[in-house]
């Protein structure tokens, strides 16, 4: 076989994108962090930050292996980029002529916040011993396998279900593991009546800000070349998300009354979520409608963990699971080859039949079975063992200061951290009693006249 | 002499600080309290699911005056704080037997 020629363009722009990708993962650790409580930040934030640690080095070891060596359907050959000792300066492929190294460095990205992404099911509580262990485990058992069934020649992969940039892999995987998380987990104290509300909303808008941003390398990455398809990627990503970000302000205006910045910012995110998987096989007018519907679905479907009765503390069911749905389905539906060609997906909206829809949907729930199946079984076994979350006590006293020995704010000197907060008119805690973080007595307990 | 206590809204602080140096006041404590009045807190929604917060944010304004000039620092503090809607606050005044400055050990009036 001849040797493929490495494009140098190519190159440079999946090396800047693998950079805009790994942004992502600092990104979602503000986005969540700002939804945690006062003392819950620093736990959540960890989770994020381990997920780059962990992951990375996983990677390197077995993952881009079980990932992307030769598949037998379910995974791919183990020692083929074991501990990637091999001479990987070789173009990955035809169709990505960058390097292997490069190739891998850009789906190492991915697997670090695919895993990142299901630590919102356990904010406010989770003991970071059991994140560690689950993170190793379920990468390995889930993420790993299931990016060789989507994009390694796996099944899914063999059977034509599309899945451009991770809509299947990344979020309706880490959404089913969160479901999984939040199904056999110690709920919240006090949940659903406690007060969770976000203890920072800046902090989530500057998060959501950053995922938009790195997303661009995430889906017009995911061309694996600097060319139109990525040119068309990068559009649709952009106009699905402000699309999505009016359909969240809509429903939350009708049904709340007013229009809130955390409903914009989770708007962006369901719409990079739903955009993600159809980005490269969509017309922007497409996009825009993928993007309202998703906008408004994931707001309403937010709603569904209080009626259901699980504690998906960050939504990441309602946003990256249900928005990931949304954009593996819209395939069957609104993707047309008028810029990817015949090799791409025609959906049933564009003469193509329901056969493209069949086959994403058979591609989405079995990846979504697989994920919750595995994640319930280690969720349980870790939390009968080392435990996955903290005692209820230790929740009351604040997950950071018990399980990190440290915390993001100080309340105690009226000067302090506390006090700027406080100075620009944002409660330090949640207001409530039962929520209120460790506050002044001066202040905390002083009944005043409003 | 006369200790007069504002609890305003955080915004307000800036106003009324402004007011009252216009008249000369010379010094004032300022703390960050939280409380609630005849309003009861209020409600917040996120992502569809509301939250009851009962104790705001206020700041506690206290300045010494003398009995002459009480008048005017609770007339400017409740103009500079007053935007007209509800949880603006309340001001009173409350009689003071001494004041001693702890660098000089004046006392009275004189300390102020």
């Amino acid at each position: 076989m001849p040797e493929i020629a490495i494009d140098s363009g190519h190159t440079a722009w999946l090396l800047v994108s693998s950079a805009l990708v790994l942004l992502m993962t600092p990104g979602l650790a503000f986005f969540y962090g700002g939804m945690t409580k006062s003392k819950g930040i620093l736990n959540m934030m960890m989770m994020s930050f381990s997920s780059i640690a962990i992951v990375s080095l996983l990677w390197v070891f077995y993952g881009f292996s079980i990932a992307f060596g030769k598949s037998n359907g379910f995974f791919g050959d183990v020692t083929q980029y074991a501990f990637m000792t091999q001479d990987l300066t070789g173009a990955w492929s035809e169709l990505v002529p960058v390097p292997t190294f490069v190739f891998a460095v850009f789906q190492m990205m991915f697997a670090i916040i695919t895993v990142a992404l299901i630590s919102g099911a356990l904010a406010d509580r989770a003991k970071f011993a059991g994140w560690i262990v689950y993170a190793v485990a379920w990468a390995t058992l889930v993420y790993f396998p299931v990016a060789n069934w989507v994009w390694g020649g796996g099944w899914i992969f063999e059977m034509g279900a599309f899945d451009f940039a991770g809509g299947t892999a990344v979020h309706i995987n880490a959404g089913a593991a969160a479901l999984g998380l939040a199904i056999i987990l110690r709920k919240r104290n006090g949940w659903p009546s406690g007060a969770y509300k976000p203890h920072n909303v800046p902090t989530i808008a500057l998060g959501a800000g950053l995922l938009w941003f790195g997303w661009f390398g995430f889906n017009a990455g995911s061309e694996g070349a600097a060319d139109a398809i990525a040119g068309i990627a990068f559009l649709n990503t952009q106009v699905a998300t402000a699309a999505a970000v009016i359909g969240w302000l809509v429903v939350e205006w009708i049904r709340d009354g007013k229009p809130t910045l955390l409903g914009a910012s989770s708007g962006a995110i369901a719409g990079l979520v739903a955009i993600t998987p159809a980005c490269a096989f969509v017309e922007p007018i497409g996009a825009i409608g993928l993007g309202i519907v998703t906008g408004a679905i994931c707001a309403l479907s937010v709603g569904l963990k209080y009626k259901l009765g699980f504690d998906d503390s960050l939504d990441v069911v309602g946003v990256h699971m249900v928005g990931g749905l949304i954009g593996a389905l819209s395939i069957g539906l609104i993707a047309t080859q008028k810029f990817y060609g015949e090799a791409g997906p025609q959906g049933l909206f564009y003469g193509g039949g329901v056969e493209q829809l069949g086959k994403q949907a058979a591609g989405a729930f079995a990846v979504l079975a697989y994920s919750l199946i595995i994640s319930v079984i280690l969720g349980f076994a870790i939390d009968k063992t080392i435990g996955m979350t903290v005692s209820s006590e230790a929740e009351t006293e604040g997950v950071d200061q018990v399980e990190h020995a440290e915390s993001a704010y100080d309340f105690s000197a009226p000067t302090g951290g506390g006090g700027a907060f406080a100075l620009a008119g944002i409660a330090p805690s949640s207001g409530t009693p039962a929520a209120a973080a460790p506050a002044t007595p001066a202040t905390a307990d002083e009944k005043v006249a409003g | 002499m006369k200790l007069v206590t504002a609890v305003i809204k955080p915004y307000q602080l800036d106003a009324v600080k402004e007011a009252l140096h216009a008249l000369g006041v010379a010094g004032l404590t300022v703390s960050e309290v939280q409380g609630y009045g005849r309003q009861k807190g209020h409600t917040e929604v996120y992502r569809g699911a509301e939250y009851t917060v009962e104790f705001l944010p206020k700041i506690r304004v206290e300045v010494l005056t003398d009995e002459i000039d009480v008048e005017k620092v609770v007339d400017a503090v409740v103009t500079a704080a007053r935007t007209g809607k509800i949880g603006d606050g309340k001001v009173w005044v409350t009689s003071v037997d001494d004041v001693i400055r702890v660098r000089t050990g004046e006392r009275g009036l004189d300390a102020l």
